[in-house]
């Protein structure tokens, strides 16, 4: 085994809005390969550090680093080159709605590859299919359920085989069982991809079954209370407010997976 | 175990995709594939793969050992391999794809959500026009039970009851009034400055320049102040109560007043059309004087009149009646505007397309009711 390879580093960021520090000093590693969690109650700042990861908003100070390159460091046109190879699944899916779900699909192909349209074609029902929505191409947004939906977006996300996957609470709105089928969804794609992913979430049961690693924000520490595999966080974990959240406020170590 | 080759995207490839054919058997083919296969090399077309799969070959396998980098590009060239086997009864075995691409083939042939629903496709022209006249009905039934809505809102209001809050009304009457004061200016000023160029051109030639002020004074009450008001209404005021009101659809808020049994149409749209009701006759008022004020600086300015006979020779035209007729339309504008406005918005979809066309669409019926109606009265005023 060779040892596990840093993907993405966080060191010493601090969140602001304007004067308001939502969260500061977070130090954080992300391997790659890893199924990173970002964990935490409502309103912690768990979606704004997202958005400093996938460039949407600077950080009030520290950094963010992808392998060797210190991504708020760069410019744009670098950082732009960086997020190309991620692929972002957003809260209630973002879909373009003025355009079909193949069309929804294919602009991120057409805009960074120079692939015949014929062959984009191809790989939009190929995409479509792989999220198990064959056949839906000429549909709107508006015309599908939050699942399929969600599974749409989810295609656009792997448009282009990114490197990096980040999910913004992916299984909001869904019912437990399309909830379980995303998570199978996203396993599955990881597993065949090799992408590093991220998801936001709180969302204990897909906290369980699927995430390697995580970090805990908390908004009244305005910090990081702990980070590593939650399994093993809530046997080891000491923090009361960590363990509060990861037991469901029981105080019962033992894993419950719906 | 085989080690899965390293996937990688931000291609540097080193070798070109390429597969060649192999033939163990007489009835068993392999394709041996090779080099990186990702959306940025230019792999090969899959014809001559799928001609070779003909009546003698029964087994399909795969080889992967030269294969250096895989994307989805590769996936697809697989996915029209396989699918053509199986139309043709051959077997496959996939045993020498690499596990990752096995997987998603795997997923990528799961069962799909059955499709419900079949986007309409084209009529014939019949049905199209049959299709028209019945969405016509549907619209006029809509409009008829808004404005009863609206009605029963009012009598509501007027029976001392409270449709509304005190401070939503009162936002709108300054947001229209005061709000909209530098635009109108603005606008009059110059309407006044061209009506008293264009009627200066002409009235000189015949030295009655004079009566450019009585132009201006009239084309300003009768028409000019009412309509230019309206029209800048429509799109500064109508427009953002169609977007406002359509935003609140998308976010399901209308749906969250109606079962509190808060009529949206007394919360919302009353209070809007009020406003637009009371601020347009003022807005109109003031433009009036503005549009004198901008045809008395051509006045001077131009035809050497001085500034008192000017003003002078526009008293002695206009008529308060005047005024009253243009109050009058401005008032009807403001209850169109208001009312196509709103009509819009609750009428919205549910996306972002759909606020977007009824904000375009309220600008545009709103205009279209604007001229009719101001020639509707204005016909009937001079009957």
């Amino acid at each position: 085994m060779t040892p596990p390879a840093p993907a993405i580093v966080v060191k010493g960021l601090t969140m602001a809005y304007g004067s308001f520090v939502l969260q500061r000093d977070l130090d954080f590693t992300i391997n790659r390969g890893d199924i990173f969690v970002i964990m935490g109650g409502s309103g912690c700042g768990k979606s704004t550090l997202l958005r400093h990861m996938i460039g949407l908003k600077q950080p009030a100070s520290g950094s963010v680093w992808y392998g060797e390159a210190d991504f708020w460091a760069l410019d744009e046109d670098e950082r732009a080159a960086i997020i190309r190879r991620a692929g972002v699944l957003y809260q209630s899916g973002a879909l373009w709605s003025s355009m079909t779900l193949a069309e929804n699909v294919a602009l991120p192909l057409q805009h960074y590859t120079e692939l015949a349209p014929e062959v984009i074609d191809e790989l939009v029902a190929f995409k479509l299919s792989l999220v198990g929505l064959a056949g839906f191409e000429t549909f709107y947004p508006s015309e599908l359920s939050g699942g399929m939906r969600k599974r749409a977006a989810l295609a656009r996300a792997i448009a282009l085989d990114p490197d990096f996957l980040f999910f913004d609470e992916p299984s909001a709105g869904l019912d437990p069982i399309s909830a379980r089928n995303l998570d199978q969804l996203i396993l599955e794609l990881r597993e065949s991809l090799g992408a590093t992913v991220v998801i936001v979430t709180h969302e204990l049961a897909s906290i369980y079954a699927i995430a390697t690693n995580s970090v805990f924000l908390d908004s009244e520490a305005k910090t990081m209370l702990a980070t590593g595999d939650p399994k093993t966080l809530l046997q080891e974990c000491t923090d009361p407010t960590v363990l509060n959240f990861l037991t469901r406020g029981t105080g019962q170590r033992e894993v419950r997976t719906v | 175990m085989q080690q899965e080759p390293l996937r990688l995207t931000t291609g540097s490839a080193t070798r070109p995709p390429v597969f060649t054919l192999q033939r163990p058997d007489s009835d068993h083919l392999v394709v041996a594939l090779a080099g990186s296969w990702t959306l940025h090399a230019h792999p090969p077309v899959p014809a001559d793969l799928l001609a070779a799969l003909d009546g003698t070959v029964h087994r399909l396998g795969f080889a992967c050992d030269g294969l250096e980098h895989w994307d989805t590009r590769l996936l697809i060239f697989l996915a029209t391999v396989i699918k053509t086997a199986g139309q043709r009864h051959i077997d496959v075995d996939r045993a020498g794809l690499p596990p990752g691409v096995r997987r998603l083939l795997t997923l990528s042939e799961a069962v799909p959500e059955q499709v419900t629903y079949s986007p309409p496709g084209r009529d014939f022209l019949p049905t199209r026009i049959g299709r028209c006249v019945l969405a016509l009905i549907g619209q006029s039934r809509e409009v008829a039970a808004f404005t009863g809505e609206i009605l029963l809102a009012l009598l509501a209001l007027l029976a001392g009851k409270k449709p509304f809050k005190p401070q939503d009304f009162l936002y709108f009457v300054q947001n229209c009034g005061v709000g909209s004061l530098p635009i109108v200016s603005l606008i009059a000023v110059l309407v006044g400055v061209i009506l008293s160029f264009v009627g200066a051109v002409q009235l000189q030639m015949f030295g009655a320049q004079i009566y450019v002020a009585n132009l201006v004074g009239l084309g300003m009450v009768l028409e000019m102040g009412a309509l230019m008001s309206g029209v800048i209404i429509a799109g500064r005021i109508g427009a953002s109560y169609a977007a406002q009101l359509g935003t609140m659809q998308v976010n399901e808020e209308i749906d969250a007043l109606r079962t509190m049994g808060i009529s949206p149409v007394g919360f919302l749209v009353l209070p809007r059309i009020l406003a637009l009701m009371l601020m347009l006759p003022l807005l109109c008022v003031y433009a009036d004087i503005m549009g004198i004020l901008g045809g008395s600086v051509i006045g001077v300015a131009m035809l050497d009149l001085s500034l008192v006979e000017y003003l002078e020779q526009t008293r002695k035209t206009i008529q308060l009646y005047q005024f009253g007729q243009g109050i009058l339309k401005a008032s009807v504008f403001g209850v169109l505007i208001g009312f196509a406005g709103c009509l819009r918005g609750m009428q919205c979809g549910r996306s972002a397309l759909a606020v977007g066309e009824a904000t375009t669409s309220a600008v545009v019926t709103s205009i279209v009711l604007i001229v009719v109606s101001d020639s509707f009265i204005t016909y009937l005023l001079y009957r």
